[in-house]
């Protein structure tokens, strides 16, 4: 294999996806914690998704980023400070399946409720009970395609934060490993290992999207200059 | 009228790029809109703005209006308020009376587009026309607080709900356990009509004179009709509780309300809350006074909704998309407007309106974060753009069981 440049053409373009969320009201509510750890237990994975991914295409811009929806809802209705924490703590990179994270989250509460059975008294009153919401998700083709790393760079500086969040968060759910689809394409397709690892490394959690996009420019221009190849300045 | 190329500079290109990508899926399709009033009230102002985008992007729109006569309006107003758990006396006539108008109404509009999107209970009845093989999709969309609805109003119209395919909520604690689909659409501002668009300072500074407002001290406003609903008189409450300890102006706009026999009444309550005080402003302006309102907004130190129930509430994605730092309280659609510490604060009763008001005028600084997360999440999740993908999306998945739903390339 001739040694990776700018220039080198991917025999399978990337094609850039974006997503979307329709969100659908299953009529179920919760106003105590046990009532919302049997919910959990029995929810569509489209609610585990909604409550624990969409939340940070809603408020990733925020500063500070508010933890999930469940932490959210544990800490400023319930009170729950301690509980509100660990469920924030839940790393959901991790899981690159929704039944692990639903899991980490039915057992994170429950370990909870056996070590601090007061908590079971709490309740939220009338308005505030945790409403599941289900998650559609839809997919759809962008006009966007890289066959080299100059036109990646010079796609990913185009889309929108939609389909980046598509390739860096829905994707382990997808792969069912940790990293992302750009990762993938620069390792498999490019032959860019280095660079592959790198933006595998990047944590999304820890960045607006905005930010993410920025990194992962970076690292990619980086890359062209280490080649000595002219970055296409994005539009 | 704004086309969608106006919105790039505020929404980005990408976003419009992916509009268009939706809607070449849907060209050609024909969409009924129908609602009760082509002029006044949020549903008319959403659809003026709503229908050209769509057609824009190459569906084939029509907006009909249903007609009605002076007693259906105030059947539909009783049912309204009795939708909003409100205790109304609906007596049998009145039920009588809204399935007759329904069906001369139906004599006149011939319902046989692809999508038929009725809007509030108005023209429910209008789904009776509804035969089977039709391929006509119904759908109803919802823009009232009904979670906890008048049982009497609610079990009549549930048939006629029942009828469609979908309905449409703006909030998930507005939804019904019901066998249909139902989909949760947040309503949307505009940010280029009148009561949100960038003012020049010139602009305001005039405005501002015009009302009588000196711009001396720091100003609250609430802006809302004067119902009880609103609670002007907690608001004024709350103020009296910030002036003992921080110099600021009280501003309540709101419209006449002529409708609502209460207004007068909860209009001549706040006035006799607010006599003998010259920091307490009630203005009383005409509809349509939008570029006011929008200039009140912009001005405010801080902005308040204190409702007792709301809809959605969407003078709060107002004051939020001209980065004003918002007090509100946790009701109706409010709390997905505004996080708790992150893009604003919510509330629950006056002496908690009073502690976050002086929390913001305090903390300059905490007050402006707030206002600018909050122009950011209005941004994503609160304009005209937002609320045009998720129709489209609706349309384009109406009957599809499956989570995921991938579109072909087009």
């Amino acid at each position: 294999m001739t040694q990776p440049s700018a220039l080198v053409e991917a025999k399978t373009p990337f094609r850039f996806y974006t997503s979307f969320v329709l969100q659908k009201a299953t009529g179920l509510r919760a106003a105590t914690l046990p009532q919302l750890v049997a919910l959990l237990r029995k929810v569509p994975d489209g609610c585990i998704y909604y409550h624990t991914h969409y939340f940070l295409l809603t408020h990733h811009y925020l500063t500070p980023e508010p933890p999930n929806d469940f932490a959210y809802w544990v800490t400023g209705v319930l009170g729950e400070e301690r509980l509100g924490e660990l469920l924030a703590g839940i790393d959901i990179m991790e899981h690159s399946a929704l039944q692990s994270l639903r899991e980490a989250l039915v057992g994170t509460i429950e370990d909870y409720l056996s070590s601090t059975p007061t908590a079971t008294l709490r309740f939220a009153s009338e308005g505030e009970e945790f409403f599941f919401v289900k998650s559609v998700r839809i997919v759809m083709p962008t006009s966007h395609e890289a066959s080299t790393l100059v036109e990646f760079a010079e796609a990913l500086s185009r889309v929108s934060i939609h389909s980046l969040y598509f390739h860096v968060f829905d994707a382990r759910l997808r792969v069912g490993r940790p990293t992302n689809d750009f990762a993938i394409w620069l390792d498999e397709h490019l032959g860019l290992k280095d660079l592959a690892e790198h933006v595998a490394n990047l944590d999304p959690y820890a960045h607006t999207l905005e930010t993410l996009r920025s990194l992962v420019l970076s690292l990619v221009k980086q890359e062209l200059d280490r080649q000595g190849t002219t970055h296409a300045k994005p539009g | 009228m704004p086309s969608l190329v106006d919105y790039a500079p505020i929404v980005g290109d990408s976003t419009i790029e992916e509009l268009r990508g939706l809607g070449k899926r849907m060209a050609g399709q024909r969409v009924a809109m129908v609602n009760s009033t082509r002029v006044g009230g949020g549903v008319a102002e959403i659809l003026d703005r709503m229908v050209p985008l769509l057609e824009e992007l190459g569906l084939r729109v029509r907006w009909e209006v249903v007609e009605g006569s002076e007693p259906f309006y105030r059947v539909t107003k009783a049912f309204h308020n009795a939708l909003h758990g409100k205790q109304e006396a609906i007596a049998p006539e009145m039920f009588q009376l809204f399935l007759d108008v329904g069906r001369q109404n139906a004599e006149r509009l011939v319902l046989d587009d692809d999508i038929v999107f009725i809007h509030d209970p108005q023209p429910i009845t209008l789904v009776e026309q509804r035969r089977p093989g039709q391929t006509s999709r119904w759908i109803w969309r919802c823009h009232v607080d009904v979670s906890r609805p008048h049982q009497g109003v609610w079990k009549f119209l549930q048939p006629f709900i029942l009828k469609f395919d979908a309905a449409v909520y703006s909030s998930s604690a507005f939804a019904q356990q019901m066998p249909m689909e139902q989909v949760l659409i947040a309503p949307s501002i505009d940010p280029l009509s009148d009561k949100n668009r960038d003012l020049a300072p010139e602009e305001i500074d005039a405005i501002l004179k015009r009302l009588g407002i000196p711009r001396d001290r720091p100003i609250i406003t609430q802006v809302s009709r004067f119902d009880y609903l609103k609670d002007p008189l907690g608001v004024i409450e709350a103020f009296r509780r910030v002036r003992k300890s921080i110099k600021c102006r009280l501003v309540l706009a709101g419209g006449p309300a002529s409708d609502d026999p209460e207004g007068e009444e909860v209009l001549n309550r706040a006035r006799e809350a607010a006599k003998g005080n010259p920091d307490i402003h009630l203005l009383m302006l005409p509809p349509n006074s939008n570029i006011e309102i929008n200039a009140l907004q912009r001005t405010s130190a801080v902005v308040v909704q204190k409702s007792i129930r709301e809809g959605f509430g969407l003078t709060v994605s107002e004051a939020l998309w001209k980065a004003r730092p918002v007090v509100a309280s946790a009701v109706g659609g409010i709390p997905l407007q505004v996080k708790h510490r992150y893009s604003g604060l919510l509330v629950h009763s006056v002496e908690g309106a009073a502690y976050a008001i002086k929390q913001l005028l305090s903390n300059p600084d905490y007050a402006k974060r707030l206002g600018e997360n909050g122009r950011e999440h209005v941004r994503q999740n609160f304009l005209l753009t937002r609320h045009l993908r998720d129709y489209l999306l609706m349309f384009l998945t109406l009957g599809v069981a499956e989570e995921m739903v991938y579109l072909n390339g087009h």
